[in-house]
């Protein structure tokens, strides 16, 4: 196993923008040569040594190497996209775009995310131990084909939007999350432990929503089955007491299921 | 005096181009058939002190220097810049634009309209739904059922009523009388008053109320007794009169585009707009205020691929909104310098947003005195498009018209500027 | 300026040249005889030279084709180029439908030097010159959209051919267009309603006019307005099952019609567009299946017609049309986003996204029938190879397509291990083996389309006097055995080594070097009998006054909207 640690210098204003900071990357390059990597600060671009120290074993394959960002990288975007194996551990914040479109390997962020983490991520492992903003694991502009594998997992709370048009792929969320999650979900699953503001689901055509926390609002385009008690998801038990809706039928032909607490919901049942 | 006729109006999306100016002395002294607000630019009765030299902010104050000296600080601005981004657009025409997009391809810089804190969120929406339009004129021939979700025409775009769905049309001979109109606003407004029925639904229940309408367009049971604030059997009344249209038309503006959920509320209205289409003839068009905020995108879009919010920081075009948006830029710090040109985002932009604005070099393309100029360190006071400077600009529905020259001036058009830092900015980074 | 390119092995259809090793003389942007000591020198030898090629049916510019850009932004940014700083190459994105920069460079990469936007709404005609303006390299021109125009369906439906050729005059001359455009003729104004026709012989609701009247009327006043082009002609049912007959009854409508044109050399009165979306058989796309086989007979029993392909090509692209019952209908049918713009009293459009999965049954079939469509028509005189782009695919797959037709063996590996079964099963592919040349190709790429669209005095040849729009691509013929090199094919014409336009060297070893080269805009400057024409105007703006929503003034595109204006002459006799 090689470990990689690159410990950031002082940080610029301008935004740094890293995609390259990831196994595939360093696999097979010296330490003399993962300092030459390339990396976007503003519209120039610098050498990673500009801005990191980097030390540590170097690997011959992104699958045996560990990166470790030791410190604060809260305006560094891209860490880790597309990355298809090896770790990352992230010892501080990141900016937007931790893990996008990631298909293998593991990240794991010790602060918050911001902004899109794992956008269309395909695979893999990508844990946030802090809060993360909008759009977790949320599609591309205009895609109708979002997240669609991977695992995702925010110990903290989550903006708006997130899951949108996830297609596959599972979201935990420990915390809280702003309106809307899983908006036009077509597949995977998304559990979210705390609150919702309003509208989950809204316009999913597929997929399974569980909320344990209290949903602020809830959508009357869904169809009211019930209460069940509990419920397997994904071959996950899950237990407590649920209401259960399908939708969002203001989509043609939806199966989209959502499971409500019932504890502190009672507003979302319709009786 | 002199009249001149099929003016363009430089006010507002509707883009009037039956305005008659009277001219006197090469300046435009009255005009018939413009509303106020129009009638307002024409004459310059805005209220606002124009520019007639660039200005330099030395030491606090601002002092006259020449076009050129101006040209030079701007270019050397904007190319000393890691992550400069030129904002605005909305207010001058497309020639200009294009220019606009090459200077920004060639110091690397994000390029932003207006639609940012406008019809950005319709932009967005459209990315994920369609947009299914028709021009004004089908409007006036052809629709018997109008839509108006979030916007007060009556004020924001005087003549719209007036010239489209008041207007006899060749299936609607006798005009307002041929047609009904639906307003769905939370407040009482100039417009409701004239509507056959107003919704009046709750604040920031846009997206609910759309979402029960479609699950009913489907057939579905509406969940609940009521959907923000409005009775099921009213929303289903609704629903069954938007159905029963021959031809209908939606028109909608910043009431649901900055509601909560933005561009999902337009993005469920559109998309009940294209589920429409199964019962009836169904169209859309966004009310758009700036008379060429529409242009920028479409220019933006032909030159990059994208509408607006493109970043070349990379030399390849990228495109995110939230991330590349002018006011993502400047919330969130990433801007070092910043170019405004025919638009006042020092009026109109949030606080956090202006105090990024406030440590930056701004330049300003400005030809009035506004609340940007008064932040800017350098001021570049430009002919005004539609009256001293021409060009093309595109209505609210993509109807393209050239805007006219109506009287000279001896400033230098936004297009001119642009070009000659264009040029001074390829000399500077040919010399780097 | 004297240049001449040396030793290359010539395709020029038109003057009979085929794979003859000789010089091509450039002086001042033209082909000359022979050029002096002096001249720059170009060596090709051991490559093929053929005249820039010419796009006769394309969607690059204009309000549906920027909305395609505009509602994909996830098709722009799979395919994006950055900045040339040494070549001042622009920047730009699109797969399926590139920015305007983008669309120059690539077809001149591929050796085209002319394109044609074929659908340009006439109220929106500043919007199409703009974006073609942008488009730098490519000479260039529009086709107006006539087919639901409510002045033209009233003039035909009353049979008064002078009044409707005098409006099409003054609508040719305010929009800069070029040819009349016939797409779904009722079908679109149905639309207005939320409805179609069917057929050639059903009307639109409240006009009195048919869509065979339209297209008989309008072939008419083409030949009266002694147009370089013949109208233009997307048939009514487009992708329907079952829909060959209502093509090949279109087709006959104006055989008889005498043949007119007043420049270039054009001697058919239809151009059919996009026939592979026209040429199915079967009741649903359950028994859907191939007719190419009967409408490729049509077109080789009858000389009145020329026809493109619209070749799928197997990709994700946006499908884009003035036919906008048929984009509704594919939105429901697909579930993908749509865009919709009817434009008032003359037409409207579609946008949506497709994915032509070789995989399915239905693209499967279509790729057949495009295939069987160019190897059947017997004579490459008669047809344009095209994908009407970017409906059926983006014409950056052209070299594909090239390669397909030249090699068996590509459409065998195709059939056998890419397509859905079905392709061979309701088609005749399986059992074509004909291969095209690469005079066949220039052909159907270079000459047909020069000469069809009226052109060929100075484009798609290289005889004295042609503009000297030259590509060479690096293959040789001697050597060469398209029908298995054909990856060697694709990628020799996918970027030429050398582009000349108007005797400039623009592309050089299959990029750019020339990216600020602006085009020429061609379009039709008819003449009709004066009295009848004004009279005619008056009508017209007594009627445009009540219903357009702009001004009869502010309708005709200003001169500042054409850089380099190549306007042809027709005159009504
Ligand atoms: S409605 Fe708008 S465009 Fe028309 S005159 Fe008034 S301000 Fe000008
Ligand atoms: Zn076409």
């Amino acid at each position: 196993m090689s470990e990689i640690i690159l410990t950031p210098k002082e940080q610029p204003q301008v935004p740094l923008e890293a995609p390259n900071i990831k196994p595939d990357v360093f696999a097979g390059k010296t330490i003399d040569e993962i300092k030459e990597v390339e990396i976007n600060y503003g519209n120039d671009t610098v050498k990673l040594s500009d801005f990191f120290d980097v030390e540590g074993t170097p690997g011959e394959t992104a699958g045996e190497i560990k990166i470790i960002i030791d410190g604060d990288v809260s305006n560094t975007k891209r860490i880790g996209q597309q990355m298809t194996a090896g770790e990352i551990l992230v010892k501080g914040n990141v900016s937007m775009y931790v893990g996008l479109e990631m298909e293998g390997g593991k990240i794991t962020v010790q602060g918050d995310a911001t902004v899109w983490a794992g956008q269309n991520m395909r695979g893999g492992e990508l844990e946030i131990m802090g809060d993360a903003g909008d759009y977790v694991g949320s599609s591309y502009r205009g895609d109708w084909r979002g997240m669609n594998g991977g695992l995702i997992t925010i110990h903290g709370d989550v903006g708006y939007e997130i899951a949108e048009y996830m297609g596959g792929g599972k979201i935990v969320v420990k915390g809280n999350a702003d309106h809307m999650p899983g908006v036009h979900m077509s597949n995977g699953v998304l559990i979210i432990e705390g609150n919702v503001t309003s509208r989950t689901g809204g316009e999913m055509s597929g997929g399974t929503i569980v909320v344990k926390g209290v949903i602020g609002q809830f959508l009357a385009g869904f169809k009211y089955w019930g209460v069940e008690k509990n419920i397997q998801v994904d071959g996950e038990d899950i237990p407590g007491v649920f209401y259960k809706f399908t939708g969002d039928n203001a989509i043609k032909g939806a199966n989209g299921t959502v499971y409500v607490a019932v504890a502190g919901n009672k507003h979302v049942a319709p009786e | 005096m002199e009249l001149v006729n099929n003016v363009v109006c430089p006010f507002c999306g509707t883009l009037c181009d039956d305005i008659i100016c009277k001219v006197e002395n090469d300046e435009i002294v009255g005009t018939y058939n413009a509303c106020i607000i129009g009638h307002s630019k024409f004459v310059h009765t805005e209220g606002a002190m124009r520019y007639k030299k660039p200005l330099l902010r030395k030491n606090g104050e601002f002092v006259e220097i020449s076009y050129e000296e101006a040209i030079d600080k701007a270019a050397q601005i904007l190319v000393d810049a890691k992550r400069p981004l030129m904002y605005g657009w909305s207010c001058t025409e497309c020639s200009a634009q294009e220019v606009g997009m090459e200077l920004a391809e060639e110091v690397r810089a994000v390029v932003d309209n207006t639609a940012s804190v406008c019809h950005g969120p319709s932009l967005l929406a459209v990315h994920d739904t369609g947009y299914p339009v028709c021009t004004l004129g089908e409007v006036k021939n052809r629709a018997d059922v109008v839509v108006y979700w979030g916007c007060n025409p009556f004020h924001a775009h005087p003549r719209h009523l007036s010239r489209h769905s008041y207007a006899r049309g060749f299936f609607r001979e006798r005009g307002r009388a041929d047609r009904t109109i639906i307003v769905v606003d939370p407040r009482k407004s100039d417009t409701s008053k004239l509507a056959d029925i107003h919704l009046q639904l709750d604040y920031n229940n846009d997206y609910e109320l759309v979402d029960a309408m479609r699950a009913a367009l489907k057939g579905h049971e509406i969940l609940y007794e009521e959907v923000a604030g409005i009775p099921r059997d009213d929303i289903v009344g609704a629903v069954e009169a938007l159905k029963k249209a021959q031809f209908g038309i939606l028109f909608f503006g910043m009431g649901i585009t900055h509601s909560l959920g933005k561009h999902r509320n337009i993005d469920t209205a559109i998309m009940m707009v294209q589920e429409l289409n199964q019962f009836a003839k169904w169209t859309l068009i966004p009310m758009r205020g700036h008379y060429n905020v529409n242009g920028f995108n479409q220019v933006c879009t032909w030159e990059s691929g994208y509408p607006f919010c493109v970043d070349f920081a990379t030399g390849t075009p990228r495109y995110n909104p939230g991330e590349t948006g002018s006011n993502d830029l400047l919330q969130n710090k990433e801007a070092d310098a910043m170019m405004v040109i025919a638009s006042d985002p020092g009026a109109h932009f949030p606080q956090n947003a202006l105090h990024t604005m406030a440590e930056i070099p701004v330049i300003a393309i400005e030809p009035h005195r506004t609340p940007t100029t008064e932040m800017a360190n350098l001021i570049i006071p430009p002919a005004i498009v539609g009256m001293e400077a021409e060009g093309t600009a595109y209505r609210m529905d993509g109807v393209p018209l050239r805007m006219k020259k109506v009287v000279e001036s001896d400033l230098l058009s936004d297009k001119e500027i642009l070009e000659k830092i264009l040029e001074k900015a390829q000399e500077l980074k040919a010399s780097k | 300026m004297e240049r001449i390119i040396k030793n290359g092995v010539v395709y020029c259809p038109l003057n009979g040249i085929n794979g003859e090793k000789m010089d091509i003389s450039i002086k001042d942007g033209k082909i000359v005889e022979s050029v002096s000591d002096d001249a720059e020198v170009f060596d090709a030898s051991g490559q093929i030279v053929m005249p820039g090629a010419v796009e006769v049916h394309a969607h690059i510019a204009g309000a549906k084709v920027n909305v395609g850009r505009m509602m994909r932004p996830e098709d722009s940014k799979k395919d994006a180029e950055g900045t040339v700083e040494a070549t001042h190459r622009r920047a730009g994105s699109g797969f399926s439908v590139p920015s305007t920069h983008m669309t120059g460079y690539r077809y001149a990469q591929m050796g085209y030097t002319t394109a044609m936007e074929a659908a340009m709404p006439p109220l929106l005609a500043r919007h199409t010159h703009e974006e073609l303006q942008a488009i730098p390299i490519l000479d260039h021109a529009a086709f107006p959209l006539f087919g639901n125009n409510w002045f033209v369906m009233d003039y035909l439906g009353e049979g008064d051919i002078d009044s409707c050729a005098a409006y099409i005059s003054w609508l040719l001359r305010a929009t800069k267009g070029y040819a009349i455009k016939i797409v779904n003729p009722c079908g679109t104004e149905a639309w207005g309603w939320g409805g179609n026709v069917h057929g050639i012989h059903d009307t639109a609701p409240h006009f009195k006019v048919t869509p065979a009247e339209m297209i008989k009327g309008m072939a008419e006043v083409n030949e009266k307005l002694r147009l370089p082009h013949s109208i233009h002609l997307h048939c009514n049912d487009l992708g329907h099952p079952g829909n060959y007959e209502t093509t090949i009854e279109s087709f006959e409508v104006p055989k008889g019609i005498k043949v007119n044109p007043a420049t270039g050399s054009r001697d058919t009165v239809v151009h059919g567009t996009h026939v592979q979306y026209h040429s199915y058989a079967g009741t649903s796309w359950r028994d859907f299946e191939s007719a190419a086989d009967i409408v490729a007979d049509y077109v080789n029993k009858n000389d009145h017609i020329t026809i493109d392909i619209g070749q799928v090509t197997l990709d994700e692209t946006t499908t884009m049309t003035a036919d906008g019952p048929m984009e509704y209908d594919l939105h429901s049918l697909n579930g993908l986003k749509w865009a919709n713009c009817d434009v008032e009293m003359e037409t409207g459009s579609g946008v949506v996204p497709f994915i032509y999965s070789a995989k399915a049954p239905v693209p499967a079939v279509q790729w057949a029938i495009g295939m069987e469509l160019s190897l059947l028509v017997k004579d490459p005189a008669k047809i344009c190879l095209t994908t009407d782009s970017p409906n059926a695919g983006p014409f950056t797959r052209y070299p594909r397509i090239f390669a397909w037709l030249m090699s068996n063996q590509y459409r065998e590996d195709m059939l056998e291990n890419k397509l859905h079964k079905w392709a061979q099963k309701r088609s005749s592919i399986a059992t074509i083996d004909r291969e095209f040349s690469f005079y066949e190709i220039a052909q159907a790429t270079r000459g047909t389309p020069a000469k069809v669209l009226g052109l060929s005095d100075f484009k798609g040849h290289l005889g004295a006097g042609a503009d000297a729009d030259v590509a060479v691509y690096n293959m040789n013929p001697d050597t060469i055995d398209p029908s298995s090199d054909y990856m060697a094919i694709e990628q020799g014409f996918q970027k030429a080594s050398m582009v000349f336009k108007d005797g400039e060297l623009t592309v050089k070893d299959g990029e750019v070097v020339n990216a600020g080269l602006k085009g020429k805009t061609f379009w039709a400057d008819t003449q009709v009998e004066q009295n009848s024409y004004n009279a005619v105007l008056k009508e017209v703006e007594r009627q445009f006054v009540k219903y357009y929503s702009i001004g009869f003034k502010n309708y005709p595109v200003e001169d500042e909207y054409i850089a380099k204006s190549a306007p042809i002459k027709g005159v009504m006799l």
